[in-house]
């Protein structure tokens, strides 16, 4: 085996695999919730169809993309063979071992809320990533006066193959922008119509919470980014930031459109 | 006090154990736990039943020996100190208290109680030293180390190499071992020369000891009787990156 082959074999190197794809998918998820922020402007869905195209189409993003595929089989399947050795590391069970009286649940339960999120993420990609990329969805038609704005006029346009997924014409003469977009705003407003897939979403992003509580720092403490300096930073972020705001942002959407 | 043990009784390595429930009365709360458990040993003994296997030395803290699992804690219910320290008066009267031994790979069952922690002596020889003959004795403050990092380095040291860090952790992992035993060299200046070998030799042999991975619950540093922090594993990790990916091979 190679020296990198045996790094990443290693108990300390499978932590850092786990670690490494673990940042970088947090760091789209503050991307992902920028994103999708536009769904609760009142425009029809413009912006937010206007984003879903920029997402798909654009070609730097599109690498991060899989990239972003990639790390997320990565971080399950290490997580999967680590989980493994550690219970391998103990093949007696302690008839009792008090785990609650020194350690956080989170921390310990880190397995279950990952494999909540990966049926999540399977749930909600096939929901509409997949549809977005093949189903025959429909078009929206916005027409955007050119004096103000905010006055937006939609209607709806049946499928055709032949159609761009998205285009923008500016009409001066009849002093209006036209842009025809793959309506996924619709899609997202008709899934959350539905009580039991709201909670779906709201049950994952509990999970999403927690897992990111002992996660975030977790990590840095693997790569081993833990001084007196730091910690108070990461700690702070990991609670706050991808413990709280993010998680409570993105449940936020669900709701919005089910009490809209 | 009156007590129920329910106490793991295994032959030897190879046998089955199981959870046997003993009597121990008269228990006076000025016991510590070991005595309480000699009492009962001469009890099984004056019946003529094999006393309760279980490791102890030095009885005052420092040796390591002791290593009991005592109602799903390492050490007991207290922070901060081992079996040994640990007091009856911890307790109450008619308390069920179930002992076992370690659990994990790395520690095999000898006897009921006691377990084989070689596996920490065979990582300790993997590197956990520095190779220098030792001359006279040099001048003080020949060598200037700040304040904060002695402390540091003696903080490390003070890991007395139970294996608390191991039984508490929910993988088996004996990262906080080993990364206090890496840091109290990585630290200082005589630990320089070897700082990257050391590092990863000591990581092989503990992962071909059958350790698990850090999950950085803290549970190991919670149940440390010598309140070993876990930015000592942070540390070795530190350096073990830091050896694999830019160091050249020695």
């Amino acid at each position: 085996m190679s020296n990198f082959a045996k790094t990443f074999s290693s108990s300390l190197g499978k932590k850092l695999v786990m670690a490494l794809t673990g940042i970088f998918l947090c760091t789209f998820l503050i991307v992902h919730l920028v994103g999708n922020l536009q769904l609760f402007k009142d425009d029809a869905g413009q912006a937010f169809n206007a984003y879903a195209y920029f997402m798909t189409h654009f070609g730097p993003i599109k690498i991060v993309s899989y990239l972003l595929y990639a790390s997320i089989i990565i971080h399950a399947v290490y997580a999967l063979m680590l989980t493994a050795g550690n219970k391998k590391a103990r093949p007696v069970a302690y008839a009792v071992q008090a785990g609650g009286q020194n350690s956080p649940w989170t921390s310990r339960n880190m397995g279950i809320l990952g494999t909540i999120l990966l049926v999540f993420i399977v749930v909600h990609m096939g929901d509409f990533w997949w549809k977005y990329h093949n189903a025959e969805l429909p078009y929206a038609k916005y027409e955007i006066s050119l004096d103000n704005p905010k006055d937006i006029q939609v209607s709806e346009l049946p499928y055709d193959a032949n159609r761009l997924v998205h285009s923008e014409i500016v009409d001066v003469q009849a002093g209006k922008q036209i842009v025809i977009s793959k309506d996924l705003y619709k899609i997202v407003n008709n899934a959350f119509q539905t009580w039991w897939y709201v909670l779906l979403y709201v049950i994952a992003m509990a999970a999403l919470s927690f897992h990111l509580i002992h996660g975030f720092k977790s990590a840095f403490q693997t790569i081993g980014w833990n001084n007196s300096k730091l910690l108070p930073i990461i700690r702070f972020l990991g609670v706050w930031i991808f413990g709280v705001l993010i998680p409570l942002a993105f449940a936020a959407m669900p709701l919005y459109f089910f009490f809209k | 006090m009156n007590l129920t043990l329910k106490v793991w009784r295994q032959k030897n390595a190879e046998a089955k154990g199981e959870l046997v429930s003993y009597q121990a009365d008269h228990v006076s709360p000025d016991m510590s736990f070991l005595e309480m458990l000699d009492v009962v040993n001469e009890g099984l003994i004056k019946k003529g039943d094999d006393p309760i296997h279980f490791d102890h030395d030095c009885r005052e803290g420092i040796c390591g020996s002791c290593s009991l699992h005592i109602n799903g804690r390492p050490h007991g219910p207290k922070q901060g100190i081992t079996t040994c320290q640990l007091h009856m008066r911890s307790f109450n009267d008619k308390d069920t208290i179930v002992i076992e031994p370690w659990r994990a790979e790395g520690f095999p069952v000898i006897k009921d109680l006691a377990t084989d922690r070689s596996a920490f002596d065979r990582i300790q020889a993997a590197g956990g030293f520095i190779s220098v003959n030792t001359g006279g004795v040099p001048d003080a403050n020949v060598i200037p180390i700040p304040k904060v990092i002695a402390d540091e380095a003696f903080n490390s040291a003070t890991c007395i190499g139970c294996g608390a860090c191991v039984a508490a952790c929910k993988n088996a992992s004996a990262m906080l071992f080993v990364s206090a035993k890496v840091s109290q060299l990585a630290l200082l200046p005589q630990g320089q020369p070897e700082r990257y070998r050391r590092v990863q030799a000591m990581v092989a042999q503990m992962d071909a000891e059958g350790f698990g991975s850090c999950t950085n619950t803290g549970a190991c540093e919670a149940e440390c009787p010598k309140e070993i922090s876990i930015t000592n594993i942070a540390r070795m990790n530190r350096d073990y990156f830091t050896a694999k990916l830019f160091k050249s091979e020695e």
